[in-house]
């Protein structure tokens, strides 16, 4: 079972980028501004068209109702446009599912219940901390119960508390198995709680592996143009620039 | 995408039916001859309430109906609670072809002001097609509406300007205030099946506008086709607001308040507001038309699009200030 592009050309974009999700592994990808690290999440949720394939099957190929059942997307901007509550927000993933209310309230109340947010559920998303409402958000994902799921930043604006939280319920969706794609900007997380990285730069993947093989001090000079450290035991590492 | 829930607020559909039962013979009763069931019988009261005002009551609800659930899709479809089903300039485009038919004559002739109305909305609708194509953006969907729009007044204002007698002249100006006056069965039916096949595509609308509270791009991970939800939104506001259009000219703010006033009794949901929008609706007009009849004023009946643009102006700019204390 693997989610994957293959030679994934997006005019502007990407140009024949190959690269692999695998279940039960943390995957980041990571890169630059500009280098397409959001166009290849969408293309790997199925947004972008191109060459991605779910299983062996080309992804534009399946049902989007199918698509939609298998891969769950956290898009960057995590905007909700009316004041539903945390509950009704999370009973949104249910909408690609068929297997009615009892088994879509059960999804939604495990979802809630493996993010911490039981005591929530009732609460408007407009009164929520930027915190709750990252947690809510990925709710809405995970009562989808995908088989992969794909966040695009979903750390930017927490605090680090937060952002730590975030990540150990994401290595918590790759221990029950699931594949998880994060795109992230913060280089010591990628290194600390991923699996694997894939680096793109100026749309291409210039490298792909296990991040303390990959995200070594000479690449992290040749694509970001820095000179960086890496400090610390392996999962505590900090970058020091 | 799942298309079956249970319906989420029964309690206030329920109380909105029985508001709407309440009304229904309050506002067969009202008017300049009123008709009580506890005073002397009125002359011609059978043929009044039958002919005049069963009628005029019904459009009300009909209109009303889809007005209300219109204007809770084009929100939900615009996620802005400013949106309003004449965003499309479906609206416009009906009545600049209702003009046409006052401007040439034909409007005499029966059903002519009705077909070139709906002409005029599915000139609308191909226009739309024809500016936003197969893009499926949002944004450009409703530049090509607002642009419709525009386009339709100018030239409805032109048809006035260059109108061939005082007579014609004067039925435009009349006609294009909407009003459910003089209204008998026959409207009824031409707003009655078009109104309930644009309800059905709305309900079928539903959970792709729940989809759409998370964004676009949210959307169609969960599975939207954005590009068939687009035409089932143009096809179900063309036929409604064309209908309506074609039988009673422009009526306003219908779809802009209605839905604000009801959101908050519900969870938000774009799909839950679709059903009590159109019990809401069908009570405003219903009210509104009745107010109409018993206001005295000199020289008639007070027009129903100008009270409601009276109400619905004030509201529209309440609105605004308390999304704009929203953003502060």
């Amino acid at each position: 079972m693997t989610l994957e592009a293959r030679d994934l050309t997006l005019p502007g974009r990407l140009e024949a980028v190959s690269a692999t999700l695998l279940p039960g592994e943390v995957t980041a990808i990571v890169g630059p501004n500009g280098a397409g690290k959001s166009s290849l999440l969408a293309a790997l949720a199925g947004l972008e068209g191109g060459t991605v394939q779910l299983d062996g099957r080309a992804l534009v190929d399946l049902p989007a109702r199918e698509r939609a059942c298998a891969i769950g997307y956290l898009p960057q901007a995590g905007d909700v446009a009316w004041n539903v509550s945390v509950e009704t927000l999370a009973q949104l993933g249910r909408l690609p599912h068929r297997t009615g209310l009892a088994e879509d309230s059960a999804e939604v109340a495990a979802a809630l219940a493996a993010l911490g947010l039981d005591h929530l559920r009732g609460r408007p998303v407009g009164q929520l901390s930027g915190g709750e409402r990252a947690r809510a958000l990925l709710a809405r994902v995970l009562a989808g119960t995908p088989r992969w799921v794909l966040a695009d930043e979903p750390l930017a604006s927490l605090d680090l508390a937060h952002q730590q939280t975030l990540l150990r319920h994401f290595r918590a969706l790759a221990a029950e198995g699931r594949g998880v794609g994060l795109v992230l900007h913060d280089l010591a997380q990628a290194m600390n709680h991923a699996d694997r990285v894939i680096v793109l730069s100026a749309g291409r993947v210039v490298a792909e592996g296990a991040p303390d093989t990959v995200l070594d001090e000479a690449l992290i000079g040749r694509i970001w143009g820095l000179s960086g450290r890496w400090l610390g035991e392996p999962r505590a590492r900090a970058l020091a620039c | 995408m799942s298309g079956v829930r249970l319906p989420f607020g029964l309690g206030l559909n329920l109380t909105l039916l029985a508001l709407l039962l309440l009304a229904m013979p309050l506002s067969l009763l009202a008017g300049q001859v009123w008709i009580s069931p506890f005073a002397p019988p009125v002359r011609n009261a059978v043929p009044i309430l039958m002919e005049l005002r069963l009628p005029r009551a019904a459009l009300a609800l009909v209109l009303g109906a889809g007005l209300g659930a219109t204007g809770a899709a084009m929100q939900g479809y615009l996620r802005n609670p400013l949106a309003d089903p004449g965003l499309f300039g479906i609206a416009p485009m009906a009545a600049l072809g209702a003009v046409l038919s006052f401007y040439t004559g034909y409007a005499v002739q029966p059903f002519a002001l009705p077909l070139f109305a709906l002409v005029g909305a599915g000139a609308a609708m191909l226009l739309l097609g024809l500016v936003a194509g197969r893009s499926a953006s949002v944004g450009i969907f409703t530049l090509a509406g607002m642009m419709i729009a525009s386009l339709s007044g100018a030239l409805t204002s032109l048809a006035i300007s260059v109108s061939p007698n005082p007579f014609a002249l004067s039925e435009i100006v009349t006609w294009l205030m909407g009003a459910l006056e003089n209204r008998g069965w026959h409207e009824v039916w031409i707003a009655l099946v078009p109104t309930a096949l644009g309800l059905v595509l709305l309900a079928r609308c539903g959970p792709s506008l729940d989809a759409l509270t998370l964004g676009e791009a949210a959307a169609r991970s969960l599975g939207v086709d954005p590009v068939r939800l687009q035409w089932l939104m143009v096809a179900a506001t063309g036929l409604i607001v064309g209908s309506g259009v074609a039988v009673a000219g422009i009526i306003g703010f219908v779809g802009l308040m209605v839905p604000h006033m009801i959101r908050p009794f519900t969870d938000q949901r774009p799909s839950s507001l679709l059903l009590p929008s159109a019990l809401a609706g069908s009570l405003l007009l219903l009210v509104a038309d009745c107010l109409c009849r018993v206001i005295p004023l000199a020289g008639g009946e007070l027009r129903l699009g100008i009270a409601l643009s009276l109400a619905g102006a004030p509201f529209f700019l309440r609105l605004l200030i308390a999304l704009r204390r929203e953003l502060a």
